[in-house]
């Protein structure tokens, strides 16, 4: 059913710190394998090993610049971007088959790919970018945030996390529940000031973004300066008398 | 938007054919037997040969009648009833006016009711995307339902309605493009909205992967929108002014059929530009428009 849910019971999510993340397409890669080994249709590349490859992906990472104002150096933000699972998701309503859905028990976003025309109109409905066709199977593809890992009893405890989170090499990915005030995630989003992407689009995203944090700046207080100041603007011996010479002939610059 | 030929020919087919039905359910024009029969394959072979193109850019069209289930929240979803319906209850008025020269025209009125409502839900498949700038807004409806009625009365060969229509989808397509063109930097969505990051000028610096991808592909297709001063003077002249001269000078069967025809090639070419101008707001996190 793609109406929305009005709420739901929890509201599982990511928290990625854009502070920490170092850009290093880890979680891409992990995300990309563990979503093409086990849940649903695997995610193709076409011509992988020509000319132009192309393939689906669940989370990508970017890279922006951010250049201050005033002097200061400009910074380099990767920033992953993966389905936000948001509250007021629009790829589910617009849905014509039910096969995009919200789950009541703990909000993640899913497609139930056996019901998928492939009409793409969900893809189109996302401000984000989180949804990609198949290439192959001709389904949509999205974040699954792990539905076969975090819930998954075989594995061991400390790997029912997505897939992303616990490849993390820097820590920057953090997995739980954004419905509950009292949840580390949520904490840390109070501590760090964490905010929506596009809030003006009124999606309602669970997953938050942790701001970088403010630069160190040096300071421009070099005690030595006054100690090394030039002793003499004019060049001496050789150098000094070629100068002069030069200097004296016709059409020189004063 | 990737303009998709697919959905070009079906929303354009479509809608003329919806129009067209619009008119001969009210009765217009009042011609019954073989003559009635014409108008109502004319009517059925481009609404439905645009539903049959719009199954061609599905992933799986074995699944379309899935696409009928959730009418509750789907614009696409209420248009495949809403063009069954009308293709039913149509389809009864026709036979009546074909086979027994009867006039339902209640039943009419309700088949020209169902038209215009199939494609005023096919416009709000478009106008209902906040992602979407341009279209986001109650113009698209305008825009479609315009359109749709003008091409109607022409096909319908209403001369009298046909050329203030015309003059009306001509004016609301000038709206359109002149409200379309600063949609996106009115929607107050950029990119610094967009990531969240603050204290400075943000700018695109790497983008995720070295070649293009399916949202690069489907929702910045940068390279449809080259020729786009050009298309809007051919959608003015073929779709708009052209047939309205043509519909001025002393009525001929095959100069009806060329205004037809010049209408046609417009409003594909408006179509067009509808999907290769209107901007995304992924294009953003690359950079973009």
């Amino acid at each position: 059913m793609t109406q929305l849910p009005t709420t739901t019971t929890r509201k599982l999510g990511l928290v990625i710190d854009l502070d920490t993340c170092v850009g290093c397409h880890a979680c891409v890669i992990s995300c990309k394998g563990w979503n093409t080994e086990n849940y649903g249709a695997p995610l193709a590349d076409e011509d992988a090993y020509g000319a132009n490859p192309v393939g689906s992906f669940l989370n990508r990472v970017h890279s922006f610049e951010v250049t201050p104002a005033d002097d200061a150096p400009p910074s380099l933000v990767h920033f992953p971007k993966s389905c936000l699972h948001c509250d007021n998701a629009p790829c589910v309503t617009v849905c014509p088959t039910g096969a995009s859905y919200k789950r009541v028990e703990d909000g993640i976003v899913l497609v139930n790919e056996s019901a998928c025309i492939g009409c793409g109109l969900c893809a189109w409905a996302c401000p984000y970018g989180a949804r990609e066709l198949d290439p192959r199977e001709k389904v949509m593809k999205k974040c699954t945030l792990c539905v076969d890992r975090i819930y998954n009893e075989n594995l061991p405890e400390e790997d029912r996390v997505p897939a992303c989170v616990r490849t993390c090499p820097a820590g920057a990915r953090h997995f739980g529940d954004l419905g509950d005030s009292e949840s580390a995630v949520s904490q840390l989003v109070a501590q760090r000031g964490g905010f929506d992407l596009m809030p003006e689009m009124g999606t309602q995203p669970v997953n938050k973004y942790l701001p970088p944090r403010p630069k160190d700046q040096l300071q421009e207080t070099d005690i030595l300066a006054p100690f090394l100041a030039p002793v003499t603007d004019t060049s001496q011996g050789f150098l000094g008398w070629l100068d002069r010479a030069l200097s004296a002939l016709p059409g020189a610059k004063e | 938007m990737h303009p998709a030929p697919s959905i070009i020919v079906f929303t354009t087919l479509s809608g003329l054919g919806f129009g067209l039905m619009a008119f001969l359910g009210l009765g217009l024009p009042g011609s019954t037997g073989w003559v009635a029969l014409a108008f109502y394959v004319i009517a059925y072979a481009l609404a439905c040969g645009g539903l049959v193109a719009s199954a061609f850019h599905l992933g799986h069209p074995e699944r379309a009648l899935r696409a009928f289930s959730q009418w509750r929240s789907s614009w696409l979803s209420r248009e495949a009833w809403l063009a069954v319906l009308t293709l039913l209850v149509v389809g009864i008025f026709a036979a009546g006016r074909v086979f027994w020269g009867q006039l339902w025209q209640p039943l009419g009125w309700l088949g020209a009711a169902l038209a215009l409502a199939t494609v005023y839900s096919t416009s709000m498949i478009y106008a209902s995307l906040a992602a979407i700038p341009r279209w986001h807004g109650p113009l698209t409806p305008l825009h479609f339902l315009s359109l749709s009625l003008a091409g109607g009365a022409l096909l319908a060969g209403q001369v009298g309605a046909a050329l203030p229509l015309l003059a009306l989808a001509a004016g609301v397509q000038l709206v359109v493009w002149m409200q379309g063109d600063g949609a996106l930097a009115r929607s107050g969505t950029t990119m610094a909205s967009a990531t969240g990051l603050q204290g400075g000028a943000v700018r695109a610096f790497e983008p995720p992967h070295t070649g293009t991808n399916y949202l690069l592909r489907e929702m910045v297709h940068i390279v449809g929108r080259k020729h786009a001063a050009r298309l809007r003077v051919l959608t003015l002249i073929l779709g708009f002014g052209l047939p309205m001269v043509l519909l001025v000078l002393p009525f001929n069967h095959w100069l009806g059929l060329l205004a037809v025809l010049t209408h046609v090639l417009g409003i594909f070419a408006s179509r067009w530009l509808f999907f290769a101008q209107a901007e995304h707001v992924v294009g953003l996190y690359y950079g973009k428009r």
